[in-house]
């Protein structure tokens, strides 16, 4: 199978396989999820687990920034996250001792590194000033507690839904820059077909603003398609 | 006791606990993340809550018999325990946590004390409830038997 040399696209895996991304579970969405209580962490990992989330769970927001490597004190090199996972969605609690989840949601979008993260409000209080505020700040959404399995279930669905035209986007870069004409030709193929309806109607419920199908040349389910799956094996 | 007979005493048991308001839907929610391959998930999450909670409770108690009393701390410790019982459906002391947290905004000593031994003995009974519970399960499956959901 000829090596792909546009690898920015790939995001987790050293795998030059990109077909590897149509499958779910290669694709799995790194969780950072951050509550100063014992209990409910323990419910939101296994709410994420079985959502098909590797999950990394700490206990405040202080733990967090050490984490992805933004705590002043620390020095980057030094933690560069424990172990190098790249994070996909931060979930955090609004109310935490120190730092509280509000906080930690402003240095997460202050950081060009990782502002792109997005991330998600957990509270026990319906409060329409407070869920206004994170949501201003940049927070994804806002989660009321107790958690539920559909709650997690409906962040993730989206959060991947982003992720693969996040990728699919570079990846189309990585194509017009001619790297491989052959991906190149059954893009440009792509772009003719209009978008399937799960990709509109995700995007249509995501309340973040970057996502353009128009200009995304793959669909989730052209690529999930055995079809061409097949096409891209055997011409390799 | 046979294991139908066992099974039957369960799922009775089971619910008169959410008839009576001693637990809700969230409690519904934790057992259906258990699995074969997370068969303790439940009395895990109930056990860290057991913990968590008679931590809070003697904190509160301490906080209650000192001569300045730190409402502002107070509040938080109810929040957080209003936070876990919340989590895993023990509706009764969720409710009282929030009658307790508005004492504590008022600052009234006298509300706050009783309020303590009522959640005290809310936090009693919903403990022995499950701790019941989860030996009742344990025997069915000591009796080779499935937990009927």
């Amino acid at each position: 199978m000829a090596r792909n040399g546009g690898v920015a696209w790939m995001r987790t895996t050293e795998k030059i396989d990109g077909y590897d991304l149509s499958t779910s579970d290669t694709e799995e969405v790194h969780v950072l999820a951050v509550d100063d209580s014992l209990v409910d962490r323990k419910v939101i990992e296994r709410l994420l687990r079985i959502s098909s989330c590797k999950v990394t769970a700490v206990d405040s927001g202080r733990r967090a920034l050490q984490y992805l490597g933004l705590d002043e004190e620390i020095q980057k090199k030094e933690t560069n996250g424990f172990d190098g996972l790249k994070v996909d969605l931060i979930i955090t609690d609004y109310c935490m001792p120190g730092m509280t989840g509000y906080e930690l949601l402003k240095k997460v979008k202050e950081s060009s590194a990782f502002r792109e993260i997005p991330v998600v409000i957990m509270s026990s209080e319906n409060v329409i000033a407070r869920i206004d505020r994170c949501l201003e700040e940049g927070a994804e959404d806002f989660i009321v507690k107790p958690v539920k399995l559909s709650d997690v279930k409906r962040i993730i669905d989206y959060t991947t839904t982003e992720l693969r035209e996040g990728e699919q986007r570079e990846g189309a870069r990585a194509r017009r820059r001619g790297i491989n004409k052959r991906k190149q030709r059954e893009g440009d193929d792509d772009l003719s077909s209009s978008p399937p309806s799960t990709l509109s109607s995700s995007t249509s419920s995501s309340p973040s603003s970057s996502i353009q199908s128009a200009t995304a040349p793959l669909s989730p389910s052209t690529l999930d398609s055995p079809t061409r799956r097949l096409k891209m094996t055997s011409s390799e | 006791m046979d294991l139908v007979q066992l099974q039957r005493q369960l799922v009775d048991y089971r619910t008169s606990l959410y008839h009576e308001g001693f637990l809700d839907e969230q409690f519904t929610q934790l057992q259906s993340l258990q699995d074969e391959n997370n068969p303790d998930f439940v009395v895990e999450v109930v056990s860290l809550f057991f913990e968590d909670s008679e931590r809070l409770l003697n904190e509160l108690s301490k906080a209650l018999e000192q001569q300045v009393i730190d409402f502002k701390r107070m509040d938080a410790q109810v929040h957080q325990l209003k936070g876990s019982s919340s989590s895993i459906g023990a509706h009764r002391v969720q409710k009282l946590c929030i009658v307790f947290r508005n004492y504590c905004e008022a600052q009234n000593v006298e509300g706050c004390l009783k309020c303590l031994q009522q959640v005290k003995h809310e936090y009693g009974i919903i403990k022995t409830k499950l701790e019941s519970m989860f030996q009742l399960e344990q025997q069915i499956l000591n009796a080779g038997g499935s937990i009927p959901v």
